[in-house]
C-alpha cells in the first residue's frame, strides 16, 4: 500500500514539475504586456532585462490617446459588442429553438447547409461582402456595417438546437394545452429554462465581437468609426509611435475580458466546449 | 408529431434572411467575380483572367507554399500540446487546478491584435525580452523579424499560444465524457496509464480531435492578422505572406476584387479538400 501511495506521489510531483514551467510561459506574454504598459518607451527599449510592472500606465494612457482617439474607439466597440450579442442570442436561439423543436419541410436541408458552412472559409463571402455592404447599401462606416452582417454564426445555432432539444416534450404541452402561443412558448418557459446555455452563449459572441479585426478593419476604416482593435492596429508598425501606449491599449483591451473569464469561467468553456460536443 | 412550416419558418426566418444576404448569395457572387476582369470599368466576364493569372503568378505560389508551410508544421504540434495539456489538466493528482486551467486558457479571450503587438515587442532583435533571456543563458540573438526562418517560426509560436488552449477546452469536455468506469475496469486489469491513454482515451477522442483539427486547419488557411501585425505585412520580402494576406492585398489594396476572389475559391477548395480528407482518413471501420 505504502508503495503504491509513494509511487503516487513521484507521479504528482513530476506533473507538476513539468505543467508549473509550462504554464508560466503561457501566462509570461500576458504578465510582459502589463509590465509593458507601465514602462516608458525608453524604459522598454533598453538593454536591462525589466520583468516587474513600473508606474507609467498613465503617461502610456495619455500618449495612446494622443495618437489615436482610443478611448471614443472603446466606446464603439463596447456600443458595437453589446448591440451585437444581444441581436445574435436572439437570431440564433430563435433559429436554434425551431430546428430542436419543430418539425418542418426543408429541415435536414437547413441543418445540413449550417453544418456545410464550419468547413467553409470565412474569406469566401469576404470580398462580396465588402462590396455589397460598402458600395451597394453604402453603408461603411456605420454600426450597421459592424453589427449585421457577423450575425450568421453556425456554431451558436447547433448549440441551442442541442440545448432545445434536451428539454423534456411536457413543459411545453403543458402550455400548448392551455392554448399559449408558440412565441409566448419560446420567450417565457425556454428561454428562462436556457438561460445558462444563453449566458455560454452571450460571452463567447461578445468576445467575438469584441476582438473582431478583418471585417471592422476593411469595413470602418475611417478614424472616428473605427473599433478599438482597429484603431491599435494602425498604430503597430508606425515609427513614431508609443510603444507603451500601444501596450496600454492592448492592456484596456485584454484586462476587462481576462476578469470576464475568471468570474465567468464555467460559462465560457461550456460555449466554446459546446462545438465538439454532440 | 405534425408539420408545423409556418411556426418554424417565422422563427428562422431572421437568421436564415442573413444567412441568404450576407452567405449565400456571396458564396455565389465571389465564384463569378472570380470569372471577370474586375479593374476595368463595367467589369467584364473574362472566364481565364484570374485563374490564369493566378496559375502563373509567383507570389500566389509563395503564399500558397507558406500557408501550407504553416499548416503542416504548426497545426500538428499546437493539437499534440493541447492533448498534453487537456490529459494533464484532468489528472486527479493535479493540484491548484484553477490556476493552471486560467495559464492555458487566458489567451482564449486576448485579441489578435493586443497579442500580435506584445509578440512583436517580445521578439524585438536587440530590446525583446526573448533575446535578452536567449542572451543570458549564453545563446545569441535570433533575428526574429529580417529572416525567413525565424519569421515563421515565430508566427507559428504566436498562433499556438493563442489557440493551443482553445483546443485545450474542446478536448477535455470530450474527456470528460469518456465514463468512469471504463478507466476504473482498466485500472482493475492492471493496465497502465499509459496504455490507457493510447488505447482507450485517445480512440474515444477521435471525433473531438478531428473537430478540433478541421477547425484548426479553417482558421490557419485563412491566417491573416499575425503576418500583418507582427512581422509587417507578410515579411521579410514576403517571407510570411500567407494566402489570407495575399487576398487581402488584391482585393482591398489593389482593389482587385476578381483575383482576390479567385485566391478565396483556392482557399475554400483547399479547406474542403483537406476536410474530406482527413474525415476518410478517421472514419469508422466498417
Amino acid at each position: 500500500m505504502s508503495s503504491r501511495s509513494s509511487a503516487r506521489l513521484g507521479r504528482s510531483i513530476a506533473l507538476h514539475l513539468f505543467l508549473t514551467p509550462l504554464a508560466l510561459i503561457w501566462l509570461f506574454p500576458l504578465w510582459m504586456m502589463v509590465v509593458f504598459s507601465t514602462m516608458p518607451d525608453n524604459g522598454i527599449f533598453s538593454p536591462g532585462i525589466e520583468l516587474l510592472p513600473h508606474g507609467n500606465f498613465m503617461d502610456n494612457f495619455n500618449n495612446l490617446q494622443r495618437d489615436t482617439d482610443f478611448v471614443g474607439a472603446i466606446g464603439i466597440s463596447v456600443s458595437v459588442a453589446v448591440t451585437y450579442t444581444f441581436l445574435s442570442v436572439l437570431l440564433t436561439s430563435m433559429a436554434g429553438w425551431a430546428l430542436a423543436r419543430y418539425r418542418f419541410f426543408g429541415k435536414g436541408v437547413v441543418v445540413a447547409i449550417i453544418l456545410g458552412t464550419i468547413t467553409l472559409p470565412y474569406a469566401v463571402v469576404l470580398i462580396p461582402q465588402f462590396i455589397m455592404v460598402a458600395r451597394d447599401f453604402k453603408l461603411a462606416n456605420t454600426w450597421v456595417a459592424l453589427i449585421v452582417p457577423p450575425l450568421f454564426n453556425s456554431l451558436g445555432v447547433l448549440f441551442m438546437r442541442q440545448s432545445f432539444s434536451m428539454m423534456p416534450d411536457d413543459l411545453f404541452d403543458a402550455a400548448r394545452v392551455e392554448g399559449v402561443k408558440e412565441w409566448r412558448i419560446f420567450l417565457f418557459v425556454a428561454l428562462p429554462l436556457a438561460r445558462p446555455m444563453l449566458a455560454a452563449l452571450a460571452i463567447i459572441l461578445f468576445l467575438a465581437s469584441w476582438n473582431n479585426y478583418l471585417w471592422p478593419l476593411l469595413i470602418n476604416s475611417q478614424p472616428g468609426s473605427m473599433t478599438a482593435p482597429v484603431a491599435l492596429g494602425t498604430l503597430i508598425g508606425l515609427t513614431k509611435v508609443s510603444w507603451g501606449g500601444i501596450m496600454a491599449g492592448a492592456v484596456m483591451l485584454t484586462v476587462p475580458m481576462l476578469i470576464v473569464f475568471v468570474l465567468l469561467q464555467r460559462h465560457f468553456i461550456a460555449g466554446i466546449a459546446a462545438g465538439a460536443v454532440k | 408529431m405534425r408539420y408545423q412550416n409556418a411556426t418554424a419558418y417565422r422563427f428562422l426566418a431572421p437568421y436564415l434572411l442573413i444567412f441568404a444576404v450576407f452567405w449565400v448569395w456571396p458564396i455565389i457572387d465571389s465564384f463569378m467575380i472570380s470569372f471577370q476582369a474586375t479593374r476595368t470599368v463595367p467589369w467584364r466576364f473574362a472566364p481565364g483572367f484570374n485563374w490564369g493569372r493566378l496559375i502563373g503568378d509567383p507570389a500566389f505560389f509563395n503564399a500558397l507554399k507558406n500557408t501550407l508551410l504553416i499548416l503542416v508544421i504548426q497545426v500538428p504540434v499546437m493539437i499534440t500540446l493541447a492533448i498534453v495539456m487537456a490529459v494533464l489538466l484532468n489528472s486527479p493528482l493535479l493540484k491548484a487546478r484553477g490556476l493552471y486551467r486560467f495559464a492555458f486558457f487566458a489567451p482564449v479571450v486576448v485579441g489578435e491584435v493586443a497579442y500580435s503587438a506584445v509578440f512583436r515587442l517580445m521578439f524585438n532583435l536587440n530590446f525583446g525580452i526573448i533575446n535578452k533571456l536567449l542572451n543570458s543563458v549564453g545563446l545569441p540573438s535570433v533575428d526574429w523579424f529580417s529572416n525567413v526562418t525565424p519569421a515563421m517560426a515565430l508566427i507559428m509560436i504566436a498562433v499556438t499560444w493563442r489557440w493551443a488552449g482553445y483546443n485545450a477546452i474542446i478536448l477535455l469536455a470530450g474527456m470528460q465524457s469518456i465514463p468512469e468506469d471504463v478507466y476504473e475496469a482498466a485500472t482493475l486489469d492492471r493496465v497502465s496509464k499509459l496504455k490507457q491513454f493510447f488505447f482507450i482515451t485517445l480512440p474515444l477522442l477521435k471525433p473531438v480531435i478531428v473537430f478540433c483539427l478541421v477547425l484548426s486547419i479553417i482558421g490557419t488557411m485563412q491566417l491573416f492578422t499575425e503576418p500583418f501585425l507582427i512581422t509587417e505585412r507578410g515579411g521579410p520580402g514576403g517571407g510570411t505572406e500567407t494566402l489570407g494576406l495575399l487576398l487581402y492585398r488584391q482585393g482591398f489594396r489593389s482593389l482587385n476584387f476578381g483575383y482576390a476572389s479567385a485566391v478565396a475559391y483556392t482557399m475554400a477548395g483547399l479547406a474542403i479538400a483537406i476536410t474530406l480528407v482527413q474525415l476518410w482518413l478517421t472514419r469508422e471501420p466498417k
